[in-house]
């Protein structure tokens, strides 16, 4: 029991907010008529800090807001770019909506699936990669397309995916981050 | 690969040098920068805001009414009769853009932010000062994460001139833009669910009445309109209603940017004036279906309106609302997606609906279990496991959906397969009887069991 709780502190100091994501979310709320409203983009930021969303943070984070830890909740769960568990270091979300349907996104995810050796939204040995599907990214234009966590790709290929997959295996930063 | 590859749209390959309509919303192209204020001013940029600024606030919604501006989110809505609902009364009232864009085949407001964020920012501070707000908040879907950075740089560069924040221009007009991100839900480019968003809650669709005209963000009188609506608005003040409403049809005034994808030899966004025919966007500047294959069918606006077959009547009409609608079909947002004649109808139905499944918030019943229901009998037909009386399920089905929910997403979700079933039902039957596509790289292939 005592190891238990133990554990457990260990990893609410773990998914402390930093000091950094604090004085961001505190510049982020003085924008809106009502701090609430910031919630989405405040979320952003803490999953910019984690990774992911966890669990630990979202009382801390509904103190800041001045609103209820299930109203965080309720939100982290409803919206699909809140991980809410770990996701690979490089989240790779090909969109298989209609327009890159048509030209070839499942292959391309099969393909990348057969590439990185893993299943879909399972991330790599090395905690690197994973690829997940994604409803429409509206760049049906240049499609397929994906994302690499939150930089786009366009009209990539199967062997434009093996050299993306190739460079994140070792990449440390997004390597496809336009400022 | 080269970081210019990245940077939306990919450059498209012209047929000539000069684009086919006198660019005015994506004049960015061509034009190295245009993202920058010095660039954007330069080129008649903030030129629409300093003419609104000298008149009354009565006299800008008047003109936007003169102009003949309909919605481009997809109801084709006038502007300027929306923002004269707006209730003349003491305390706050906001401006909410809606730059959600995730209908599938829709990638314009993409374009618009990442390269004439400029464009955006005047025409929210123009629709701000014309109902008499001082808080206009620019609602990006959360995986434009660089068209957000880009618009707030904009913002920030627009403040330091004095065009954003107190006193714009020195004429005693406040106003604030706001660039919010939203975090991954197609139900919020519904107008009330992205007022609930923008509250920070979940993206839940509001029953109406009351209107977002009367009660809207934080219950005050609230104008929502879409990316591409604000983004023609500061050509309407620069110019005037006049020259604004010599371009398009009678009906349907102006210019807009059509979104061409799917199984077309030149995809990508194309500006042109509104009632240009489809034959021109498809054919003369799309260059016609891919791999010198035959279109089988289009959707002409977006994934939510009905499926048109490309017959000589279809391919002339011009595509305005008046027009699209005398098909049987709707302008909605200019997604048009092409299918050829490879495509497996059934399957390519399944893709479409499974999207509204996906993005269904849950909020209504029949939506949520619907879809679902949707889903799961289109896959068994599409894997040769369907059975007869299946097409007449999936219609009662999809008739219990339409009509039956809060929003326009229940409606929208039977559409695909409602209009495909009438133009190709003995595919569907096929798939049936024989348990096998008819067309497509499937076609005769044992399906039963495979999945």
């Amino acid at each position: 029991m005592i190891e238990k709780m133990d554990k457990l502190e260990i990893r609410s100091q773990e998914y402390k907010l930093s000091e950094a994501t604090r004085q961001e979310i505190v510049e982020l709320v003085k924008k809106y008529p009502s701090s609430r409203s910031a919630i989405l983009p405040a979320l952003h930021i803490v999953q910019a800090q984690f990774g992911f969303v966890p669990v630990e943070p979202m009382a801390e984070l509904a103190e800041m807001l001045g609103i209820l830890k299930g109203d965080v909740e309720q939100v982290v769960t409803f919206y699909r770019m809140y991980n809410q568990n770990p996701v690979g270091k490089f989240h790779v979300k090909i969109c298989d909506s209609i327009s890159c349907y048509l030209r070839g996104s499942d292959e391309l995810i099969q393909h990348g699936l057969q590439r990185l050796g893993t299943r879909l939204n399972e991330v790599s040995g090395d905690g690197q990669v994973s690829i997940s599907k994604i409803e429409c990214l509206a760049a049906c234009g240049a499609a397929p397309c994906l994302q690499v966590n939150d930089e786009y790709m366009y009209n990539v290929q199967p062997e434009q995916l093996d050299e993306i997959l190739d460079t994140l295996k070792t990449a440390k930063e997004n390597p496809y981050y336009i400022p | 690969m080269a970081q210019q590859e990245q940077i939306f749209p990919p450059p498209p390959p012209l047929l000539t040098d000069k684009p086919p309509f006198e660019y005015q919303l994506l004049k960015h192209r061509g034009i190295p920068g245009f993202d920058k204020l010095e660039v954007y001013r330069a080129n008649g940029g903030y030129k629409g805001l300093e003419r609104t600024l000298s008149m009354q606030p009565d006299e800008v919604v008047a003109e936007v009414k003169a102009s003949g501006l309909r919605g481009r989110g997809g109801a084709g809505f006038p502007a300027g009769m929306k923002w004269s609902f707006i209730p003349k009364v003491s305390g706050p009232k906001y401006v909410t853009c809606n730059t959600d864009e995730s209908e599938p085949g829709t990638f314009k407001d993409h374009e618009l932010i990442e390269n004439n964020p400029h464009q955006l920012i005047e025409g929210v501070l123009i629709t701000c000062y014309a109902i008499g707000s001082e808080h206009g908040f620019i609602y990006c879907r959360g995986e434009f994460a660089r068209g957000i950075r880009v618009l707030k740089r904009a913002v920030e560069e627009a403040r330091a001139a004095g065009l954003v924040g107190k006193n714009i221009l020195g004429t005693g007009f406040n106003c604030e833009v706001v660039i919010h991100s939203g975090a991954g839900a197609y139900i919020c480019g519904e107008e009330s669910a992205l007022l609930e968003s923008l509250e920070g809650k979940r993206g839940y669709p509001r029953l109406r009445p009351p209107f977002p005209a009367v009660a809207g963000l934080y219950a005050r009188p609230t104008v929502i309109n879409n990316c591409e609506t604000l983004s023609n608005v500061p050509h309407v003040m620069r110019e005037g209603a006049e020259w604004y409403s010599k371009f398009g049809t009678e009906k349907t005034k102006g210019f807009r940017v059509y979104c061409l994808s799917g199984h077309v030899e030149r995809p990508g966004n194309y500006e042109l004036e509104c009632g240009t025919t489809f034959r021109t966007l498809i054919n003369e500047l799309g260059g016609g279906a891919w791999k010198g294959r035959k279109i089988k069918c289009f959707i002409p606006g977006g994934s939510s309106t009905p499926i048109l077959a490309p017959t000589d009547e279809v391919m002339d009409t011009p595509m305005d609302f008046e027009g699209i609608a005398a098909r049987g079909s709707m302008q909605g947002s200019a997604g048009v997606v092409i299918f050829d004649d490879q495509t497996c109808i059934v399957g390519a139905v399944l893709r479409l609906v499974e999207f509204y499944k996906e993005e269904s918030c849950g909020k209504c019943t029949p939506c949520r279990e619907g879809t679902q229901w949707l889903v799961q009998m289109l896959h068994r037909l599409e894997n040769g496991e369907g059975r007869p009386g299946d097409l007449e399920l999936i219609t009662d089905v999809g008739s219990n959906i339409a009509g039956k929910s809060f929003c326009l997403l229940g409606d929208s979700a039977p559409v695909p397969y409602n209009s495909a079933l009438k133009l190709f039902r003995e595919e569907f039957e096929y798939h049936i009887t024989h348990k096998t596509c008819m067309v497509g790289p499937r076609a005769g292939k044992q399906l039963a069991g495979v999945h």
